[in-house]
């Protein structure tokens, strides 16, 4: 068990990155039986995470990787129509994938929106949950129903928002447009009109996403020393100095983590978009993922190997960002 | 009401910047999260009042008008709105219970235990996290299907499992860290197993903790939608997810049965928020601190 356990861990985590005491364990019977004996409590505790992410999370991994240098569609990948069995009759063509990505302007057109994408949602979320996590940190009469009511979108389904929002947004009938209507505005194509949509379905992102941000955010103003800022303003530092210097310093590790998860997570944001506008008017909001998605699932003959070279693409812009995320980090001093 | 330690909030434009506030500061500080608290609830607010509208009415800009039931029993009656609610909470429920139990002793082992392989799971729990649907959907469907759990709620609790468990796994870390160590010492003086004290000593300490973890899988499970519409097939076997697609398909743009549909697929998130909610700014901050 405990041997199966240690070596899944390495090859699940990729040969890259497993650094530390995770090479060179269990290298000779003595040692690895000494091993064994200390840390069978450990590996037992991890052992089911393990299992689980390295059979549903492992294999399709190296399957997508393996898929996107083939050229498997629906035609010819392994199925059954009625009692016959139809083998798999794609073959292997190297990295010919990866080239067609990224020579051709749809890959690249994608990905500039997909960074646009990122990088307004996560700065705007970021700001906003910044400055509500500071209103709130203070005494204020009703805090904690006013936090309640901010931290409402997190606990709606995400599909529900977005039918919400869909609903607002709706161009003859829903609500935003009847109020421009009442003032005398025309009505605004929300979500017909390509750069309408782009600016709704940030919209829609930063309004699901303020909460968590803000939560986060309030956890960590809650953890810095008030008696920081007494000693402060003793020396007289006035309030943007005291934020400057204290606030947000105090606040680093909390950011750091949740502007890295958050930049990841909007990246792959699948249900807003896909939801929201299926990547439409055209293919303006279509992010990489929903893209991606549409590869497999939508076109037709489905594109397995598209799909998949334009997944392990996103994989290999994501973990080169976490990878240099750190560093910069860590050259400003953190440990992390 | 106001003291020396209050920080300041230069972000927010209508907050003054000053220590102690004026009571022109306050309203200021009350118009900001008035307001956004209104944007924040507005839209769900919306749904709920237009699921009480009949449904030729759904339109209407007035807040409220002839308030009726007749979108839910509607909902209820001709659609099989029930078996898929019994469904999702079925795969909700299994999920928390599992991924809490999971991230928990997963995060207990980190945060405690120097072991081979720790280094890479922290690592991977993080890159897991990267996983794009678009890659692992394919092979976890064929994954699924091989082992005979397409259609079956087992199959995507599994998955939701991959989802939910690394996020939580970190979080019950950063959470465990901040338990003194030494109450594990003590444990083991009085003769307790690794494992028997982190069930009877750390677990119960870690209550905030569980209740992040718990809400996060609950609502992570309740919301999903590609593995979902992509694995269950069949009226009967449905989640909620999928079964609204069909319902819009069906329906069309008929808002009515929709709003009605929406609240009733809110409410039992707003149950788990309501009884998460106390513990979500420390749980979450504990975790991303220490993460």
């Amino acid at each position: 068990m405990a041997v199966h356990t240690s070596q899944s861990v390495a090859k699940a985590a990729g040969d890259d990155i497993a650094r530390g005491p995770s090479r060179g364990a269990g290298k000779t019977p003595g040692r690895f039986r000494r091993s064994l004996s200390t840390h069978w409590y450990a590996w037992t505790m991890v052992a089911p995470v393990v299992i689980v992410i390295g059979v549903i999370i492992g294999y399709p991994l190296f399957r997508g990787i393996y898929l996107s240098m083939t050229d498997a569609n629906e035609r010819n990948v392994e199925r059954s129509i009625g009692v016959n069995h139809m083998p798999a009759t794609y073959e292997f063509v190297g990295l010919d994938n990866y080239a067609d990505a990224l020579t051709g302007d749809q890959f690249l057109g994608t990905l500039g929106w997909t960074l646009v994408w990122t990088v307004s949602c996560v700065s705007v979320t970021f700001l906003l949950g910044l400055g509500l996590a500071n209103i709130l940190n203070r005494r204020i009469a009703g805090r904690s129903f006013y936090r309640m009511m901010l931290i409402l979108p997190w606990a709606i389904p995400g599909f529900v928002s977005v039918f919400a929002w869909r609903f607002l947004y709706n161009e003859d009938r829903g609500f935003l447009n009847r109020i421009l209507a009442g003032g005398g505005i025309d009505a605004v194509p929300w979500l017909n009109d390509p750069t309408m949509a782009k600016i709704s379905v940030i919209a829609v992102n930063v309004w699901l996403g303020v909460p968590f941000m803000m939560v986060a955010l309030l956890g960590g103003l809650q953890s810095i020393d008030s008696s920081q800022y007494e000693a402060a303003e003793m020396d007289g530092a006035g309030p943007w100095q005291r934020f400057r210097h204290i606030t947000l310093p105090g606040l680093r590790p909390v950011s750091a983590t949740v502007i890295l998860l958050s930049t990841i997570w909007t990246f792959n944001m699948f249900p807003v978009i896909f939801l929201l506008t299926r990547g439409g008017p055209g293919e303006a909001t279509q992010i990489l993922v929903t893209q991606a998605f549409k590869f497999s699932f939508e076109i037709s003959p489905r594109d397995f190997a598209q799909s998949s070279t334009w997944g392990v693409l996103i994989l290999i812009l994501l973990m080169f960002f976490a990878a240099v995320y750190r560093r910069v980090l860590r050259k400003q001093g953190d440990v992390w | 009401m106001t003291t020396a330690s209050t920080p300041p909030a230069p972000v927010a434009p209508n907050a003054p910047l000053r220590g102690r506030r004026s009571p022109l500061a306050s309203a200021g500080l009350h118009a900001t999260l008035v307001v956004a608290s209104v944007i924040a609830v507005f839209p769900v607010l919306w749904v709920l009042l237009t699921s009480l509208k009949p449904a030729a009415y759904a339109t209407s800009t007035d807040f409220v008008k002839d308030t009726t039931l007749a979108n839910y029993t509607n909902l209820l009656n001709d659609t099989p709105f029930l078996t898929w609610f019994a469904n999702s909470l079925l795969v909700a429920g299994l999920t928390t219970v599992i991924g809490v139990f999971v991230a928990a002793t997963t995060g207990y082992a980190v945060s405690r235990f120097r072991f081979p392989g720790k280094r890479g799971l922290m690592w991977t729990l993080l890159i897991t996290q990267m996983f794009p649907v678009a890659v692992l959907i394919v092979p976890i469907y064929n994954i699924m299907s091989s082992m005979g759990l397409l259609n079956q709620p087992v199959g995507l609790v599994i998955t939701y499992l991959t989802i939910a468990v690394p996020f939580c796994a970190w979080m019950m870390k950063g959470f465990f860290d901040t338990i003194p160590r030494e109450i594990d010492e003590s444990g083991q003086v009085d003769g307790l197993t690794p494992f028997g004290t982190f069930w009877r000593l750390i677990l119960p300490l870690a209550k905030p903790g569980i209740a992040v973890t718990a809400f996060y899988s609950f609502v992570t499970a309740w919301g999903e939608v590609a593995y979902a519409s992509a694995f269950m097939v069949g009226d009967e076997n449905l989640t909620l997810a999928g079964g609204l697609q069909k319902f819009v398909n069906q329906y069309g743009a008929q808002w009515g049965p929709m709003a009605a549909a929406s609240v009733l697929i809110a409410i039992p998130a707003a149950l788990v928020f309501l009884f998460a909610q106390r513990h979500l700014v420390t749980g979450v901050s504990a975790g991303a601190v220490k993460g």
